[in-house]
């Protein structure tokens, strides 16, 4: 299969990915607008993570922040899959930032809140699978079609 | 036609999106509960036990439906004792049970609470088990540390323990839940100020503060 091919098989995956993260946060982020984590129908786990003041910036839930940069993710390796080679870099950096940002919600939830959240262990784990995505996809001077 | 197809993906799925998100906004946008007229006076059935703090001539009447072993009731709770305090005698605070099926442990302690409250410290039992909710949550068998909280209380233990299995204090706490229930109460913590339940997101010091300010000003509905 030529490294063209393939890139095109990692971006419409990681699209695709990023599609379930997408769907995630945004329900997340609908939950925190309506002010269903501030009762959570009672679930300890999930009140004291998405109740906490690390689950919002100021008057933004977190979650939000998370769907926007799903969606950068989701566009980015849209015009990735299409051919557009300076979006693969934006994917890698957006991509780069999310695994940041996931490390130390990870962090918070074990080491600060000592619960987790399945919604957000979720978004971690499609967050690592484009991690590991952005730094599997070949590239593109190791083939002479691209 | 494929120069612009990203185009057009990137664009359906961001009104996808949106559409999406604003019916689950609609959907999960919890209903306004009111409590009607006829219910607004506290209930006169030999079940009913009252747990009130302020006078009954306050203008503003938050009554709380909790569970004792609900993290968000818990963190509710000092704020409510301090808005109290600070808004008494305009203010009246009434607590009414509702211990949620999903909390193993959310019935032992409103039983507790109700056994305390027939040797006249309800109150003392309802701050302590919410200061000590992380405790007892945890534990396999709940009973020998609520007995310890009896003790501590300076309650009649051998009593509070039979209490806790009398048929008064279930009809208390079933009371309380019957209400809950056809007031249209699902989850906790549910709150009222006089006949209308606040929003969830208002349910925080500020928002509690800004709703009881708010209530003050408006004339009770008669």
């Amino acid at each position: 299969m030529s490294g063209s091919r393939t890139r095109v098989i990692f971006y419409t995956v990681a699209a695709v990915i990023s599609l379930a993260g997408l769907a995630d946060a945004t329900y997340l982020t609908v939950m925190y607008l309506t002010g269903e984590t501030a009762v959570c129908g009672g679930s300890a786990s999930c009140f004291q993570v998405l109740g906490s003041a690390y689950a919002r910036i100021g008057e933004i839930p977190v979650a939000g922040l998370g769907a926007l940069a799903y969606f950068g993710a989701f566009s980015l390796a849209t015009f990735a899959a299409f051919g557009y080679a300076r979006m693969r870099m934006f994917f890698a950096l957006i991509v780069c930032a999310m695994f940041a940002t996931t490390l130390w919600l990870l962090y918070v939830q074990a080491f600060v809140l000592h619960a987790f959240c399945r919604y957000c262990l979720f978004s971690a784990a499609v967050t690592f699978l484009l991690a590991g995505i952005a730094v599997a996809v070949p590239p593109s001077h190791q083939t002479p079609d691209s | 036609m494929k120069r612009y197809l990203p185009f057009i993906i990137v664009v359906v799925v961001a009104l996808v999106t949106l559409t999406s998100g604003t019916i689950l906004y609609r959907a999960k946008r919890p209903s306004v509960l009111t409590i009607p007229k006829s219910a607004l006076a506290p209930g006169s059935g030999a079940a009913e036990s009252m747990h009130i703090r302020g006078p009954a001539s306050a203008p503003v009447t938050l009554e709380e439906f909790g569970d004792f072993q609900c993290p968000p009731c818990g963190k509710l709770s000092d704020p409510i004792n301090q808005l109290e305090r600070e808004y008494r005698p305009r203010l009246r605070v009434i607590f009414r049970h509702f211990p949620l099926p999903i909390h193993a442990h959310a019935r032992e302690a409103a039983l507790a609470s109700e056994a305390a409250g027939l040797q006249g410290r309800f109150w003392e039992m309802h701050d302590l088990l919410y200061r000590e909710q992380s405790v007892w949550s945890e534990a396999g068998d709940v009973g020998p540390l609520f007995n310890s909280y009896a003790g501590m209380l300076r309650l009649n233990v051998d009593r509070f323990k039979k209490d806790m299995e009398s048929e008064q204090v279930e009809e208390h706490v079933a009371s309380d839940q019957k209400r809950g229930a056809a007031l249209g109460v699902g989850t906790t913590p549910t709150v009222f100020l006089n006949d209308r339940a606040l929003a969830p997101t208002n349910l925080n010091p500020t928002g509690l503060r800004a709703a009881i300010d708010a209530a003050m000003k408006t004339p009770p509905h008669t």
